[in-house]
């Protein structure tokens, strides 16, 4: 049996965060990684800007080619871990292969979202979370005309935009109310909605697929509300869930997601976890949950890295962030998504211009500290806003400024921009 | 590591660190025939922030543990090992703007036209930014590794 210092289960941000953290601290000790999908490194958050032919093959992927090689790690491609025992330390892969550990990380990424629909194993149905989805989809675009898109979130969403710039006829059907509803507030809803009917994408809100017809493909899909629509190409973009499989019947503590503290460790001593499969702490709300977002998952395996080689770190600064961008419409948002009419004691500010799209919008608590903020139009600058979250900085002094476009360091007082740039600047020069 | 300290009480906000900035980034290396010929315009990778009468402007600071690195969904983004500097690589980036959403110092520049960012390299290749350089004032500091 072949035995590391440190195995990765997954192949992606995490896992490149992890030995990226890894070889900074440990240039000698082993490392390998067990990769169920058999391409090279790649960025799944790119299949969007692939299917729009924005980004080739070459540039899908992450890492160089030679990234492997050059960090000196062991990669067993194409091959799914299956089992962990963590008495005995060691993984079984699905072809029986055992490997063992010193410390391992689970980054196994998420899996999508697949409602109780019958008919959704129909040959034109698709995910949209891997490099294999988006081939198939490429492949079965040609003499494609009406495509619909299960789910108004963010990949249902981009998934949608990209089919429309195909020359597709496309409907989003989503559940809720409206668009985007966990991640932003109802103006801002309504503004990415008004981006999407503009260029004639159908959203029907509080509707879903009540039935799918067809033989080996969907052919029509009756919604809940009895509109028929024809049917080419059915993308379910409904989320993900954090994939935990491997680990589902042993000892380790999940709840929704692998249950990690702020050193990524997991409830099983020498097991560390990050990235969509895991459950972290969030640092607005100080609460653990899962955050299946890009910089969260590389900073999570770096933090884990660090830990892993003896070094503590804690990962305290993740939580949930978004940059998107539908049509022209930018749009950039952080931490708590609150409506105008909150039941809790946050104050909201906001500068609207719904025709220009254009919204800033803070929510700020009892002690002053921005708890969560979203941009719509200009974004520019937008780290400035997370960092003083991260700072817990008291902004009533100066909170009319945050609504301002050209919002920055100058805009605060001397004593606290001084203090933020002190690393920065040299002051008392005349 | 290398990056740019600056003294904002000296800065008499004249804007010219942006000038020079765009100048170090254009094809020609010229003034003029950077700002009247070129197509695209050169962007600068420096802001001065301003309100009145305070002025100052900001680099990249070359993070050692880079946010912009971290969430960079393409790889466009990574701190080269050997001089500290945080590279962008133009080709691979999509302009998603993950990176402007994360830097603490909001030193990722938009390039609306192209969908991309711009941000500062430092002035690689030349033995002085051109930014620190041209600053009439001397209010601009490098400090290099040592
Ligand atoms: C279309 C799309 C667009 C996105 N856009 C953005 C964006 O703009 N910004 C952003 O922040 N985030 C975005 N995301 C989310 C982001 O891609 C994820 O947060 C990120 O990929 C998570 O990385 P990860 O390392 O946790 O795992 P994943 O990327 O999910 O990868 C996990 C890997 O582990 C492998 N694996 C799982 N189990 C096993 C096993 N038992 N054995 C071997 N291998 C296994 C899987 O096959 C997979 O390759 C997007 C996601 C999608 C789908
Ligand atoms: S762009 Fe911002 S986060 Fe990145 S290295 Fe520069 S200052 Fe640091
Ligand atoms: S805008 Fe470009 S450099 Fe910035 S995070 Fe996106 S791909 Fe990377």
């Amino acid at each position: 049996m072949q035995k590391f210092n440190y195995l990765i289960i997954g192949n992606s941000a995490g896992a490149v965060g992890c030995i990226e953290g890894l070889r900074t601290v440990d240039k000698n000790g082993t490392i390998a990684v067990v990769s169920e999908e058999s391409h090279h490194v790649y960025s799944r958050a790119l299949i969007p800007y692939y299917l729009d032919g924005k980004v080739n093959k070459e540039n899908m992927h992450y890492r160089p080619q030679d990234f492997y090689q050059r960090a000196g790690v062991t990669l067993f491609s194409g091959q799914r871990a299956s089992e962990v025992h963590f008495d005995t330390k060691e993984v079984v892969m699905a072809g029986g292969e055992r490997l063992g550990y010193e410390k391992l990380l689970l980054a196994t990424g998420g899996k999508p979202i697949v409602p109780p629909i019958p008919g959704l194993d129909k040959s034109n149905v698709f995910t949209f979370l891997s490099m294999d989805d988006v081939l198939k989809i490429e492949k079965s675009l040609a003499g494609a005309k009406d495509a619909v898109v299960l789910g108004g979130g963010v990949i249902g969403l981009m998934a949608a935009e990209v089919l429309k710039k195909k020359g597709l006829n496309v409907h989003v059907l989503e559940l809720a109310p409206r668009v985007l509803a966990p991640v932003i507030d109802e103006t801002a809803s309504d503004i990415v909605e008004s981006s999407f009917k503009e260029v004639g994408v159908e959203i029907a809100t509080n509707n879903t697929i009540q039935e799918i017809h067809g033989q080996e493909t969907v052919d029509k899909i009756v919604l809940k509300d009895g509109t028929v629509l024809s049917c080419d190409l059915l993308v379910v973009g409904v989320g993900v869930s954090p994939r935990v499989d491997l680990v589902a019947n042993t000892a380790i503590k999940i709840e929704r997601g692998i249950v990690v503290d702020q050193k990524m460790q997991t409830s099983v001593p020498d097991v560390y976890a990050c990235g969509d499969c895991a459950s972290i702490y969030d640092f607005i709300t100080g609460e653990n949950r899962p955050l299946p977002l890009w910089p969260n998952a590389y900073s999570g395996g770096r933090v884990a890295a660090f830990n892993m080689a003896g070094k503590s770190r804690y990962y305290t600064w993740g939580t949930g962030m978004n940059s998107m961008h539908f049509f022209d419409t930018n749009i950039i948002n952080a931490g708590m998504n609150v409506s105008e009419e909150n039941d809790q004691n946050l104050e909201i500010i906001t500068k609207v211009e719904k025709e220009k799209r254009i919204y800033r919008k803070f929510v700020i608590n009892e002690q002053g500290h921005i708890k969560g903020f979203a941009l719509i139009g200009e974004v520019a600058r937008a780290g400035i806003l997370l960092n003083l979250i991260r700072s817990k900085v008291d902004v009533r002094p100066f909170k009319q400024k945050l609504l301002e476009e050209d919002f920055g360091y100058a805009h605060m007082h001397e004593e606290l921009r001084w203090q933020l740039l002190k690393d920065d600047v040299v002051l008392g020069v005349i | 590591m290398a990056k740019i300290l600056v003294k904002p009480e000296v800065c008499i906000g004249c804007h010219l660190c942006e000038v020079w900035c765009a100048v170090a980034h254009s094809k020609s290396k010229n003034l003029i025939k950077a700002f009247m010929y070129e197509d695209p315009k050169p962007l600068p990778r420096v802001a001065v922030e301003e309100d009145l009468p305070l002025t100052f402007p900001l680099q990249c600071r070359h993070c050692d543990e880079p946010d912009c690195v971290s969430a960079c969904i393409s790889g466009a983004l990574h701190k080269d090992p050997e001089s500290g500097r945080v590279i962008h690589d133009k080709e691979r980036c999509v302009g998603c703007y993950s990176c402007v959403l994360v830097c603490p110092y909001g030193n990722v520049f938009i390039d609306h036209e192209n969908r991309k960012i711009v941000k500062c390299d430092l002035c690689a290749g030349l033995d002085m930014p051109y930014c620190v350089s041209n600053c009439p004032n001397e209010a601009l500091i490098y400090v290099s590794d040592s």
